[in-house]
């Protein structure tokens, strides 16, 4: 594969079952994320910084769809919102989307090798950018320049990664006995 | 026969279809879109969360700020001297047009009481430092890192040593947010400072210049002319400099002249920014004639009827 340092951390191998994620790490990964949005970037570490809170979130609706899913997602997008500064509602809207088609996703997603996930989260990923753009147009904003779009691939990059490294705690222990 | 029940097992629940769920928050955030960008409603949920939200800014801004303080400890004593060299000229050049300063603006003064007009801005001032550049991509912010604490109101202007740089527009505990004269939505009312020709310049948003509209062709205006506020709005104080008019088009058979300008102030780079307090030097805006509500209200109905 293309990045074999990840392979001890990512991917259930097909003899273990992941452990179900503790709510308290989800929680914790949802503010790290939060608090990885509100660093206070300009120039080009502005144009290039994806979305951490967006892939965070895809990530445990995929995973844990009891835990997050439409509400939760949506709550986050509010909080986002003022941490932007942006018109109420509208990262809202958008994370409420991306809930929802994870729940469709779910089921499949994880079927695939990382990099192709990644193919696929880029793809939710811009149509939640489109979303955005939609509801800032009706709202009278010009159309952005094409770095608009740079944001969510880098997401959809950094998707094994983030992946991976959300996994890690649910990896169940061997006990010495297996071996 | 028995009926068997076609309730599934407990653990199966799990409440509304996501369907379902998307379209129920999908219509509260557009619900709340349209009161955000319409009426402005939300401003006392939006700083509740902004209070709840500020310690975690807060640290996500001392990363920088660490970086910051260290790099301080890396200028070379020569980046030093000659930084020191260039303000200490430009003290002496700017000593030179402070000095007369006092006896012209107490004969200002005395002019004025004759005259029996209104002082000139006289409100108080607080040096603020940027926290951030706003993250949306559609405007063009930043945030400042005082707030109610420090008394500031939305519609302050925001300067900094080289000129306007945009206006307070929502205020939060202990941070505003200021608009850029870059944003798409902000204008400034500007005079020509040669000619005393007032326009409007209108900002245009990330990566374009602001542009004065409905300029006629014939306009008395320059390439390199410079314009200030003219302080007919009330929210900027008269004479402070805006822009430098970049370029001009005039074509005849075009209706307006085409003017591009380039602001003065490091608007989106500088660090350190003064906030002007409106100080409520204009008169109240007189009351409408009794006619124009009548018809007014009587056009609202026929709208209404039809």
């Amino acid at each position: 594969m293309a990045m074999p340092f990840l392979m001890p951390l990512s991917r259930a191998t097909p003899d273990e079952i992941l452990l179900p994620a503790r709510p308290w790490f989800i929680v914790l990964t949802l503010v790290l994320a939060l608090f990885a949005n509100l660093l206070p970037l300009s120039g080009t570490a502005l144009a290039l910084r994806p979305d951490f809170l967006a892939l965070v979130l895809l990530y445990w609706c995929i995973q844990e769809p009891r835990f997050v899913g439409v509400g939760v997602a949506w709550c986050v997008g509010l909080v986002m919102d003022v941490g932007d500064g942006t018109v109420f509602g509208q990262h809202a809207l958008a994370y409420a989307f991306l809930a929802y088609a994870a729940e469709y996703f779910r089921r499949r997603v994880l079927r695939f090798p990382p990099w192709q996930q990644a193919a696929q989260v880029a793809v939710l990923l811009l149509l939640c950018a489109a979303l955005v753009l939609l509801i800032r147009f009706v709202g009278g904003a010009n159309m952005p320049r094409w770095s608009y779009a740079v944001p969510p691939l880098v997401g959809a990059l950094l998707w094994p990664l983030v992946s991976a490294v959300l996994q890690w705690p649910q990896h169940p222990q061997r006990s010495s006995s297996d071996r | 026969m028995r009926h068997i029940p076609v309730e599934p097992p407990a653990f199966f629940h799990r409440g509304p279809s996501p369907l379902a769920r998307l379209a129920f928050f999908g219509l509260i955030s557009l619900s709340l879109l349209f009161l955000d960008t319409r009426y402005r409603y939300l401003e006392n949920i939006r700083s509740i969360v902004a209070v709840a939200l500020y310690p975690l800014q807060r640290v996500a801004q001392m990363p920088g700020e660490a970086i910051a303080y260290v790099g301080t400890y890396f200028v070379t004593q020569r980046e030093l001297t000659l930084e020191n060299e260039v303000l200490k000229r430009r003290l002496v050049e700017q000593g030179s047009s402070v000095q007369g300063l006092t006896s012209t603006n107490n004969e200002n003064a005395r002019l004025k009481a004759l005259l029996d007009m209104r002082p000139r801005y006289g409100g108080a001032a607080t040096v603020v430092e940027v926290l951030y550049t706003g993250r949306d991509p559609f405007a063009q912010k930043v945030f400042i890192n005082k707030g109610t604490d420090a008394d500031l109101n939305a519609g302050d202007a925001v300067i900094d040593a080289q000129g306007v740089v945009g206006q307070v527009t929502r205020v939060m505990p202990f941070m505003a947010e200021v608009t850029l004269v870059t944003d798409k939505d902000h204008a400034v009312p500007v005079k020509v400072e040669r000619s005393g020709v007032r326009s409007v310049l209108f900002g245009a948003g990330a990566g374009r210049l602001p542009e004065l509209r409905f300029m006629s062709p014939n306009a008395d205006i320059r390439q390199d002319d410079i314009l200030v506020t003219s302080g007919i709005d009330g929210t900027y104080p008269p004479g402070l400099a805006v822009a430098r008019v970049a370029t001009l088009e005039r074509e005849t058979g075009q209706m307006f002249a085409r003017i591009t300008t380039q602001p003065l102030a490091g608007v989106d780079r500088s660090e350190f920014l003064l906030v002007l307090r409106r100080a409520s030097a204009l008169p109240a805006r007189p009351d409408e004639p009794a006619e124009t509500d009548a018809a007014k209200k009587t056009g609202k109905s026929r709208r209404r009827g039809g």
